[in-house]
């Protein structure tokens, strides 16, 4: 039976959703607004919030100084391409924890989690040597590979339970239908989970667009994406708040229309299942 | 021979001899501050002399740069020709052989006009190891206007207790002014840059020439009694918090009356665009115990041992630290803005002391800043507001977090420095001293 909600209800939990929506976003929202301002409204106190003189010259600073396209241009490619490759080797991985599990198939997946819990620096030495050795620093390639190692675990789980609300029975009908293990995956499989591998695959990318700590270390200039963009406008001696927001705006922009225009996807593939 | 083919390999004769060799990229690692962001601006000159030479810059952040370039310079990953680094750093990479010596820098560089204080600290066995692109030492900025309001008049070096007086006559809390900002933040190269130099000016060293730590002493507890002291009564509120940065903005809003801090400073606070209180500014030495406090910071350029093109990364730091490229700043941006505290020319140069108030005040502090002798007893190590071994970087930070605990009032005074002292013991003995 449904429940009637009160108009008086419905009213303070709007308010209180907006609330909090507003109350997460203010921190993006003043990026935005400080890097239209000059350095002197950007640390003026009491702070200045819609009252100042708005102006575009951080951005002119930062465009001139940077060359955003090519960071741009990097953090596409390593984000969509690592989560790709890790798509790729971790959908047939899903499927045979799903379907086919054995008996240490749930500690495996623990193990596979436990992997984020390692602190990062412990291994940046060792990982440097081998980029070193293989000639993979400062390249495309070296930080994808790098990137979608993390991601593996994460993507390898967000599919496994979407594969298990999937009936194993519909995949047992194929293969008596006559459909090889490739063509169950691809033309069975997939298609019906193409909600979770949406969602998995917008997750990843954000995951991976936002990674600081390996893209910082393993790449320089060439392979160089957003995110050492922003952190080349840090600086402890000198501020330069107004020019840091105006490019931390200009990294955070792309995702965050992409994530805008997928929220519908984002959120179906992250409750898919919740409510059976 | 067909005219195309002829045609074909007279093209590639006019594109091999148009296109110069085969062009060198120099990567520049570099930190995001002023001075270096106006030198990536003004290159022109360089390449143009060199058009055999691109140039590509990587801006860090300083502490996200330390760590990169040391691990690509440990590991010899050989992924920068140029990297910035600071006057702590030079002489221990040096020692590993990590950086080339910079002998060869060509017949009009003049490398006797860097001023002797800051050559010393760069060098290691006579032989320069990084060029100083600026140098800077520590001073006092304060209001003239609120130490006029106390009644009081700034002498050129004041005493400690002079500035502790001045502090607490210049506050005025219900206006938001407060006498005296001061770094608390956590780190080495935060409070503990002050607090490193506090201390050696009121003769308390972080170790005896056997590497016993000296924080049970009884000049740390005074030196750390005084700053909690003052900072409480006449420092802004969430001190503890407050580094560079943080000060630079109260100062720069009206809200300090003095700040110690950094030379370089000086170019920001007086200038008009960024500081409500530019006219307002005075200048004198760091303040003096039983020394002057001494402060001695250099931005180089060095190349690292892993490069793979010397000569071309040679010449370039050679331009990039020249009088010819300061004289390129003078002309195109004004002599306020040139990089300061290097050459003795730069000091020399009427036109340099006229554009720049703090001009005197920066030599007088580079030039009193003895390396060697930071404080009144002799010591092993070498640095004025930081201690010259690889492992003070971890160990500034942990003694900085004890002593900002003391100024947030999370500890007291007696129980921040006890612990200091266990910290310190623990890990010089775990790091072998003495050596």
């Amino acid at each position: 039976m449904a429940r009637k909600v009160t108009n008086s209800r419905r009213w303070t939990f709007t308010i209180l959703a907006w609330g909090v929506a507003l109350l997460i976003f203010f921190p993006i929202l003043w990026t935005i607004l400080t890097s239209f301002k000059s350095e002197a409204d950007a640390i003026a106190s009491p702070p200045k919030f819609l009252f100042f003189d708005w102006t575009t010259e951080n951005y002119a600073e930062v465009q001139s100084r940077s060359p955003y396209f090519r960071h741009f241009m990097n953090s596409v490619i390593i984000s969509v391409g690592s989560t790709l490759l890790g798509l790729l080797i971790a959908i047939p991985a899903a499927w045979s924890m799903a379907f086919q599990p054995a008996k240490r198939t749930k500690d495996l997946l623990m193990w596979m989690l436990s992997t984020k819990m390692m602190p990062a620096a412990g291994v940046l030495i060792p990982m440097y040597l081998l980029f070193r050795s293989w000639g993979l620093l400062d390249t495309r390639l070296g930080i994808t590979v790098v990137l979608m190692l993390i991601n593996l675990p994460i993507i390898t789980w967000m599919l496994y339970t979407y594969f298990r609300e999937i009936p194993s029975e519909i995949l047992e009908a194929a293969r008596m239908d006559g459909a090889s293990l490739m063509k169950e995956i691809l033309h069975v499989l997939t298609p019906m989970a193409v909600p979770g591998i949406a969602s998995t695959l917008l997750l990843n990318v954000i995951l991976a667009w936002n990674e600081a700590f390996w893209t910082l270390n393993l790449t320089t200039s060439r392979a160089a994406p957003l995110t050492t963009f922003i952190a080349s406008y840090s600086s402890p001696e000198g501020l330069f708040y107004a020019k840091l927001s105006a490019a931390s705006t200009m990294a955070i922009a792309p995702i965050l229309i992409l994530g805008w225009f997928s929220q519908k996807q984002l959120v179906r593939g992250l409750t898919f299942g919740a409510v059976k | 021979m067909s005219m195309m083919l002829r045609g074909l390999m007279g093209a590639c004769a006019m594109t091999a001899l148009a296109v110069p060799a085969v062009a060198e990229t120099l990567t520049i690692a570099t930190v995001n501050n002023g001075d270096m962001i106006r030198m990536q601006k003004m290159t022109k000159p360089f390449t143009d002399a060199n058009p055999d030479i691109q140039l590509e810059w990587v801006t860090l952040e300083e502490n996200v740069l330390r760590q990169r370039v040391t691990t690509d310079i440990a590991t010899k990953g050989g992924q920068y020709d140029i990297v910035t680094v600071g006057n702590y750093e030079v002489p221990i990479w040096a020692k590993q052989g990590w950086l080339l010596a910079l002998e060869d820098m060509g017949e009009d560089y003049d490398a006797a006009d860097i001023l002797p204080p800051i050559a010393e600290g760069l060098s290691l066995d006579g032989k320069l190891y990084a060029a100083p692109f600026y140098g800077e030492s520590a001073m006092i900025m304060y209001r003239t206007d609120l130490m006029e309001k106390a009644g009081l008049e700034m002498p050129e070096r004041p005493t400690w207790d002079f500035v502790f007086d001045a502090a607490r006559k210049m506050t005025d809390k219900s206006a938001e002014v407060y006498g005296i900002c001061l770094r608390g933040k956590a780190g080495w190269g935060e409070n503990m840059a002050f607090l490193t130099s506090m201390g050696a000016s009121y003769g308390a060293p972080w170790f005896d020439m056997e590497w016993k730590p000296q924080f049970s002493g009884e000049a740390w507890k005074k030196a750390l009694t005084d700053y909690v002291a003052v900072m409480n009564e006449a420092g802004p509120p969430g001190a503890s918090s407050n580094g560079f940065n943080e000060n630079l903005a109260l100062f720069q809003t009206g809200k300090c009356g003095m700040w110690i801090d950094a030379t370089v400073a000086a170019s920001f606070v007086s200038n008009p665009k960024d500081s409500t209180v530019a006219d307002k500014v005075g200048y004198a030495l760091a303040p003096e115990g039983e020394k002057p406090q001494m402060w001695l910071w250099a931005w180089t350029l060095a190349v690292p041992s892993s490069t793979d093109a010397p000569d071309a990364a040679k010449k370039f730091v050679a331009w990039a630290t020249s009088k010819a490229y300061t004289e390129q700043v003078a002309a195109e941006e004004g002599w306020a803005n040139v990089p300061p505290g290097t050459r003795t020319s730069l000091y020399e140069n009427p036109a340099y002391l006229e554009a720049a108030p703090f001009a005197k005040p920066t030599l007088d502090s580079i030039m009193s800043a003895d390396l060697k002798n930071p404080t009144t007893v002799e010591v092993p190590y070498i640095g004025t507001q930081w201690v010259g071994i690889p492992e003070f970087q971890a160990l500034g930070t942990a003694v900085g977090q004890q002593f900002s605990a003391a100024l947030a009032g999370q500890a007291s005074v007696d129980q921040a420095l006890q612990m200091a002292q266990q910290i310190a013991e623990r890990e010089m003995a775990k790091a072998g001293y003495p050596k």
